[in-house]
């Protein structure tokens, strides 16, 4: 396996994140209404997350690391714990474990229904992101795991809708995510090849020149 | 192995005080006491006795001596345990200084309370700028231990200091042509930094209102203090709307302007959205806010593995007193 360090780094900065905000809640450092604030930091969690898994490729483009790829994956999973534990920690600290309440919700809360439609989607690639379902789904894998721009639009969707009073932070994400977007268009990916190759060629001069 | 089942009524060891801040409630008295000496108000030592713990701070001297003859208790929530001070305070919806709880714990200070005036206009026989002081001149200040239930199905209880806002509208001599009172809060971008975001969807100055008879309502408050002390920035001071059966965004905060007016006034929240908030904004199981549900609530503080989620009562549980300014309407079209 290449970059260990660097992967286990980055496990335990996921991993440490949601244990810190339960240490927090759990001596009362969250408020006086601790589930609102987990469910809201776990949903953001999954969004920044979501975020950082569309960087890897721009960013392997930009920087030809090989290491940003190799994480990839793994932020996707992360992604998906942080948004399976936002729903988690909706049903129980929210709903007050109240699960009967639940298809009330969904019916009359479109905005719960397009969440679960998120969770849906990222459950999908979560699901088939091992390299036996890579192999088996061939070329079908990378048409499926496109569903991952659709997903990011529709959790957007779904934070705008419980966004209240002030969406600087919701525009904040959405802006990040319309660059990430964009720079899948085949011309934006082939201008960060060049930055690279142009960087590269200012080191490669400069070795030169010394 | 020893299982102890606790009975119904005993306190968990959570809720416990600890020792040190037990110990310390004389020397917050004591400490009290000597600032109410140094006023030469004794009483308000007093006041502090009611709530230790709760941080003393200066009180404009008119504030100071209505604590003298207050009427504490006047209004009781049986059956309640007081929301603590440090919750109260630092668990806010104030989006003139920013959208997070605790932004308005963070920021109010900012804003100047003193010298401050309430301008009185519309259709009324006794318009004018008046100070704090003229307004309450005859008043006695009123304890009253509310519930206030948020819109966002949260509430707590809390003692407010004030006084009912029939004295004022009777002081101020509304014309018979005025059906509505109209309340504005403060719009200082300077002092309010909530204001200053190019991202805040709501359009400033904030603005609520109240029908006639609403207005007149013996349950009606304007509050000026809270937990025996003057209102803290961020619960609106340094005056504010108390109207226990009504959803917390109705109880205006750090209001400058009262007019009384011919129509309904145009109300922050229901401009922005009005399927979601409407005018009247009774606090109303049946009727569910479009993005969540209204018939439960989660009583400040839960923790988190008892959120204290309890059900919603009709009008906020104010129903045998209010009821009938609705009767003959449709609560579910007229939310």
């Amino acid at each position: 396996m290449r970059y260990p360090w660097w992967r286990l780094c980055v496990f335990l900065c996921a991993a440490s994140v949601p244990v810190y905000w339960l240490y927090l809640a759990w001596t009362l450092a969250l408020g006086p209404d601790p589930g609102k604030v987990l469910v809201d930091n776990l949903g953001q969690g999954a969004l920044v997350l979501l975020l950082l898994t569309l960087a890897m490729t721009p960013l392997q483009r930009v920087t030809g690391w090989g290491g940003w790829l190799a994480v990839r994956r793994q932020l996707g999973l992360w992604c998906f714990s942080y948004a399976l534990l936002h729903l988690a920690s909706y049903l129980f600290f929210l709903l007050g474990a109240e699960f009967s309440c639940l298809p009330e919700e969904l019916s009359e809360r479109p905005y719960i229904l397009v969440g679960m439609l998120g969770l849906l989607g990222l459950t999908v690639l979560a699901a088939t992101s091992s390299r036996w379902s890579m192999r088996r789904l061939g070329k079908r894998w990378k048409t499926l795991h496109q569903l991952i721009y659709v997903i990011v639009i529709v959790v957007l969707l779904h934070m705008l809708w419980v966004v209240r009073a002030d969406a600087g932070r919701w525009a904040l994400y959405a802006g990040v995510a319309a660059i990430l977007l964009a720079l899948r268009f085949p011309a934006a990916a082939s201008a960060l090849e060049r930055v690279r190759t142009r960087k590269n060629k200012v080191r490669n001069k400069t070795e030169i020149n010394g | 192995m020893l299982i102890r089942i606790p009975a119904g009524g005993d306190c968990h060891e959570s809720e416990v005080t600890p020792e040190p801040i037990y110990r310390s409630r004389r020397r917050f008295i004591q400490g009290a006491a000597l600032a109410g000496a140094a006023v030469g108000v004794p009483l308000l030592a007093r006041a502090a006795e009611q709530y230790p713990g709760v941080p003393a701070s200066p009180a404009p001297p008119w504030f100071v001596g209505k604590l003298g003859d207050a009427r504490w208790r006047a209004v009781v929530a049986q059956g309640e345990a007081i929301t603590p001070y440090a919750d109260a305070t630092q668990y806010n919806n104030f989006y003139e200084f920013g959208p997070n709880k605790g932004d308005p714990a963070r920021y109010a200070a900012e804003l100047k309370v003193e010298p401050w005036t309430v301008l009185v206009d519309g259709e009324v026989e006794k318009p004018g700028r008046y100070s704090l002081e003229d307004l309450f001149i005859e008043g006695q200040l009123e304890e009253r231990i509310y519930r206030l239930r948020c819109v966002e199905a949260w509430s707590m209880v809390i003692p407010w200091l004030g006084f009912p806002l029939a004295d004022l509208v009777q002081m101020v001599r509304p014309l018979s042509a005025a059906k509505f009172a109209r309340f504005e809060t403060a719009y200082r971008p300077d002092e309010m930094r909530g204001t200053r975001s190019s991202f805040a969807l709501i359009d400033w100055p904030y603005v609520e209102g109240l029908r006639m008879d609403e207005a007149m309502h013996p349950l009606s408050l304007l509050a000026v203090g809270m937990y025996g002390r003057v209102l803290p920035n961020q619960n609106g001071a340094p005056l504010r709307l108390v109207i226990p059966w009504k959803y917390g965004f109705k109880s205006i905060k750090s209001i400058v302007r009262i007019s009384f007016v011919r129509e309904q006034p145009r109300t922050t929240w229901r401009s922005m959205a009005p399927e979601e908030y409407g005018f009247y904004a009774n606090v109303n199981p049946q009727v569910s806010h479009p993005r969540w549900s209204q018939a439960r609530e989660r009583r400040l503080p839960g923790s988190l593995f008892s959120p204290n989620v309890r059900d919603t009562l009709l009008f906020n549980g104010y129903a045998d007193q209010v009821a009938d300014l609705y009767a003959s309407m449709d609560l579910t079209k007229d939310y």
